[in-house]
């Protein structure tokens, strides 16, 4: 007989273990099929920086959680509904993030005393009480695996490395999934070693049938789809949908792509997808640093090919004179950040968003570039996509400020058709440009004040350019007083002026009222999700999520008066908040926390009741 | 400055110029800004050498890059009428690598100092020459920093007293010759700004070489560093301080040519051939094209060794794959393999599902 079947709305499933474990393998798994049979999915990979750290050990912990629903959601979640501990470590790392009467599924074969020493345990959790407000499914994960593959040729060794398959068999019986999708992704990645696939899906298969057979799981549970806008979709990551973005705004702008890069976590995920196409004719050189990474990028742009670099806080550091040179000497140049935690090395597998003041300022002279950030990993695509545009149409560097968060999470993306991308024109300067003065590289298009793209190759327009300031007009180096003061405002014109092809700001809930939450990059989900939750409390509450960050959109001030208050949650100091205060000269208040991770939407529910408590409104 | 000519045999000169391209002059390669080096620079002379070698070449002026760092040398761009782009400080590497990776039917040349390509540029200089993009390479060695007013550079000789080291500098010298051969250069050499034929035919030599083409150019900056290389550039002292490569040929040279290079042991000895201990056949001779780096590392040694000559001349000239043949060859092979990039199959990759 058939066991129950419970419909539910929404879970939060968090797979942990050593980073040898293979969680987030089975965590994106997991996520590809609940994304493939309907629902709204979002996911956060928390893995350490160590390839390998000890095994057992704390340090070791990684980490995927996975929030999926038949409604829309923003973000991974912040209590988990399921956490699947593959040893004791992982347990004591992440038990407080699951809910109250939370189902805990751990391995018990590796909670020997050793392990659990060297996770700190004392006593062990199991016996002791310590999960007493929970639903625990002790499962022997190992000596299960061996049994299930004990007909392999494999070695124990081989065999416990399929322990996560059968981890994920359980969890995709115990929320109603088919298994045909990770069997096809199997026999893909395994493809030139066979007993590998024999192997993974017995393991797979093993732990589906184990819940069906034991009465450890008396119900299992259903999502049901999500209705999502007509369309095609696919589950994507953000650095992967920057990737797309990028090969698109190069397909239809015609220009070739030239990606320099530096190997950083965690932009190297743009770099890998990269050079998987050069069918596309794209270029990928990884190059000896940062600075050089940058280098090939502004050479590919002055050749007359669409210049991108890509890396992270430390990397931007490097890069900053090379993208000064590309912002004097005005040509386009696309620049991805995908931000972690700093300061310095800082914590490379953790989210922040920090580098933002840097992006504004981390430059000698003025030195204005736009900066435009993504919200969400499908947003990628759009806002690398703009960022080539803009590049390319005023002739200058453009930052995509991303971040790990948003680079590493995965959700589903309508596929957009070509024909809703935004024209992108190289339109390179020709022989009409050369006349009697010979040719003039600071001669400027009136509405953008852009410069021409004239790209070596092109008779009658040789012309030599540099960081040295030049000469209005006719690019000669100038040391001239009034030359350099006009040369400094007509750089920070151009850039202004992107401000007037920047659509109208949606304002999300109310359109005036109390408490306006304005916030950009990786902490739109968790911003939305508790703007969503104070509207239907019937509060007076809107969210503005900033694309352009330079320069802001026009209408921003007139929407900023609009509000008694304006919160701007940041995982920073409070660097938004700084630029908002000396632009628009209001007061605003901050929400801010910098310890690597994301935003819980309690925590800003928290802060949204306080404020309204202030208001008088409780 | 005196005219020196060197006793070389004069090298045969082939026209590359197709028939039918009009024919260009040195005029046509200088731009319309004025030449802003201190009066009596070897920078004057190279400028001039390479806007007179430049028609020979038989390039139009559109397909010439030059891309320069910073320094007094790396103000040269801008007094060529080609295209070019003034950098920043030891990232023209960098910066001409994406020039002809992009578009790899320019001629791209680097223009660059001591202090500019060893120091702060050491890293993209080492890393430009093992890739091996067709590209050229003009080192100006004048060993000193003369933009920011005369400090040491890395190719100062040790112990050097300059502004910033009163007491002398500490460290030993850079030998830029034997660290391109050790990153591997396909094409190495020496020349002097007061040889003008000389640096004309080694700049040619430079431009025929399909490969990174590395030129280190003794040059006198008479402000800072006046006469660092007079020995080996003057004529009262030229003929016995230096000795010009010529492939096939024996390491002679001295005023009476009748000394020479002998190996002893791996030791390169100076021996005279005209007292009957040893003849021309006793000595080295020149083997620019081997694959083996043996013989140019020797010779790069020599400079480095008190009492020896300064070879003059190309060190090493061998034929590797460039870097952006090798990328367009993995392009058109991807093409071949996977078909021409399909915009809408890559967005649609995968497993997807349709909303209606």
């Amino acid at each position: 007989m058939r066991k129950p079947v419970e419909q539910i709305e929404e879970a939060t499933i968090l797979f942990a273990g050593d980073s040898g474990d293979g969680s987030q393998t089975i965590g994106t798994q997991m996520t590809e099929t609940t994304a493939l049979i309907g629902n709204d999915v979002a996911t956060l990979p928390d893995y350490p920086a160590e390839i390998r750290a000890p095994a057992g050990s704390l340090a070791g912990v990684s980490g995927f959680q996975l929030h999926f629903s038949s409604e829309q959601i923003h973000t991974p979640g912040d209590l988990c509904d399921v956490l699947v501990a593959m040893n004791p470590a992982a347990l004591k790392v992440h038990l407080h993030k699951l809910k109250p009467n939370g189902i805990l599924i751990v391995n018990i074969d590796n909670f020997a005393r050793r392990s659990l020493r060297l996770a700190g345990y004392e006593d062990n959790p199991l016996e002791d009480g310590t999960l007493a407000k929970y639903q625990v499914f002790p499962v022997e994960l190992t000596r299960l695996t061996r049994k299930a593959l004990e007909t392999t040729d494999l070695s124990t060794r081989e065999i416990d490395r399929c322990k996560n398959f059968f981890a994920l068999g359980m969890i995709l019986w115990l929320y109603n999934r088919p298994m045909e999708y990770t069997m096809k992704w199997v026999k893909t990645k395994f493809a030139r070693r066979p007993q590998y696939i024999e192997a993974n899906i017995l393991a797979l298969r093993a732990g589906n049938v184990y819940c069906e057979a034991t009465e450890q799981f008396a119900v299992s549970y259903d999502v049901k789809p999500a209705s999502f806008e007509p369309g095609t979709y696919r589950n994507i990551e953000g650095n992967m949908a920057t990737v797309l973005g990028l090969i698109a705004a190069s397909h239809q702008s015609g220009l070739p792509l030239v990606y320099g890069s530096y190997p950083i976590t965690p932009a190297s995920d743009i770099l890998h997808g990269l050079a998987q196409y050069r069918n596309f004719g794209v270029v990928t050189m990884q190059m000896e640093d940062e600075i050089a990474a940058v280098g090939v990028a502004i050479g590919a742009a002055f050749s007359g090919s669409l210049g991108v670099t890509g890396s992270s806080g430390p990397g931007l550091a490097l890069k900053s004179e090379a993208i000064n040179l590309a912002m004097i000497a005005e040509l386009p140049l696309v620049v991805c950040n995908i931000q972690r935690a700093g300061p310095s090395t800082g914590m490379p597998t953790k989210t922040e968003q920090s580098d933002l003041l840097q992006m504004f300022y981390g430059r000698n002279g003025e030195s204005p570039i736009p900066i435009i950030a993504p919200s969400r990993p499908f947003d990628c695509f759009e806002t690398i996509y703009e960022a080539c545009r803009i590049a390319v149409k005023y002739r200058t560097p453009v930052i995509f400020l991303s971040d790990l968060y948003i680079g590493m999470g995965a959700e589903p993306w309508r596929i957009p058709k070509l024909s809703e991308l935004p024209e992108i024109k190289a339109d390179f300067a020709g022989r009409e440009y050369a006349h009697g003065n010979g040719f003039e590289p600071y001669q400027r298009d009136p509405e953008t004040l852009a410069r021409p793209w004239a790209k070596p190759g092109t008779p009658g327009l040789e012309h030599r350019i540099g960081g040295l300031e030049k000469s209005d007009i006719t690019g000669h180096v100038s040391y001239d007083a009034e030359n350099h003061q006009r040369m400094v405002e007509i750089r920070a014109e151009k850039v202004a002026r992107i401000a007037n092809e920047i659509p109208p700001t949606e304002v999300f809930g109310a359109q005036e009222g109390d408490l306006l939450l304005l916030g950009w990059g990786g902490t739109y989900g968790a911003i939305r999700t508790a703007v969503e939750h104070s509207v239907e409390d019937g509060l007076s509450i809107a969210h503005v999520h900033l694309r352009h960050l330079n320069p802001f959109p026009n209408d921003l001030a007139d929407i900023l008066n609009r509000f008694k208050k304006v919160l701007i949650p940041e995982l920073n100091s409070g660097q938004l908040l700084q630029l908002i205060r000396s632009t628009y000269f209001i007061d605003v208040i901050g929400l801010n926390k910098v310890e690597g991770q994301p935003f819980h939407v309690f925590e800003l529910q928290a802060k949204i009741d306080a404020i309204f408590k202030e208001l008088g409104h409780f | 400055m005196k005219k020196e000519r060197s006793s070389r045999p004069k090298r045969k000169r082939t026209s590359h110029i197709p028939a039918g391209v009009p024919t260009l002059s040195k005029k046509d390669f200088e731009s319309d800004q004025d030449t802003r080096w201190c009066p009596g620079c070897g920078d004057y002379s190279i400028l001039a050498q390479t806007q007179r070698i430049m028609p020979e070449l038989g390039v139009p002026r559109e397909d010439i890059v030059f891309i320069s760092g910073i320094g007094c040398s790396s103000r040269f761009p801008y007094y060529m009428n080609t295209y070019g782009f003034h950098t920043i400080h030891g990232r023209a590497p960098t910066i001409a690598s994406g020039v002809k990776m992009a578009n790899p039917d320019l001629s791209v040349w680097v223009i660059t100092g001591d202090g500019d390509a060893l120091s702060i540029g050491g890293n993209h200089f080492i890393h430009l020459m093992r890739r091996n993009f067709d590209l050229n390479v003009l080192l100006f060695n004048n060993r000193i920093y003369g933009l920011t007013k005369g400090q040491y550079s890395p190719t100062s000789e040790q112990g050097k007293q300059t502004y910033s080291t009163p007491l002398g500098s500490l460290e030993a010298p850079f030998n830029p010759i034997s660290l391109a051969l050790a990153s591997g250069a396909t094409f190495v050499a020496r020349s002097l700004d007061r040889d003008p034929d000389h640096l004309r035919m080694i700049i040619k030599s430079a431009f025929e070489h399909k490969g990174t083409s590395f030129i280190e150019i003794y040059q006198n900056c008479n402000i800072f560093n006046d006469g660092t290389f007079f020995q080996y550039t003057e004529k009262d002292t030229k003929a016995d301080n230096t000795v010009f490569l010529e492939h096939g040929e024996p390491l002679v040279f001295g005023t009476e040519r009748n000394k020479g290079i002998r190996l002893n042991g791996f030791q390169p000895e100076v021996v005279e051939t005209s007292n009957g201990d040893y003849t021309t056949d006793d000595l080295i001779v020149h083997d620019q094209y081997t694959e083996d780096t043996t013989l140019a590392n020797f010779l790069a040694g020599m400079s480095d060794t008190p009492d020896m000559p300064h070879p003059i001349g190309i060190f090493r000239s061998v034929r590797h794959p460039c870097y952006e043949d090798a990328m367009t060859n993995q392009i058109r092979s991807a093409k071949d393999r996977m078909g021409e990039g399909d915009i809408e199959a890559l967005l649609n990759a995968g497993e997807t599902w349709t909303v209606s």
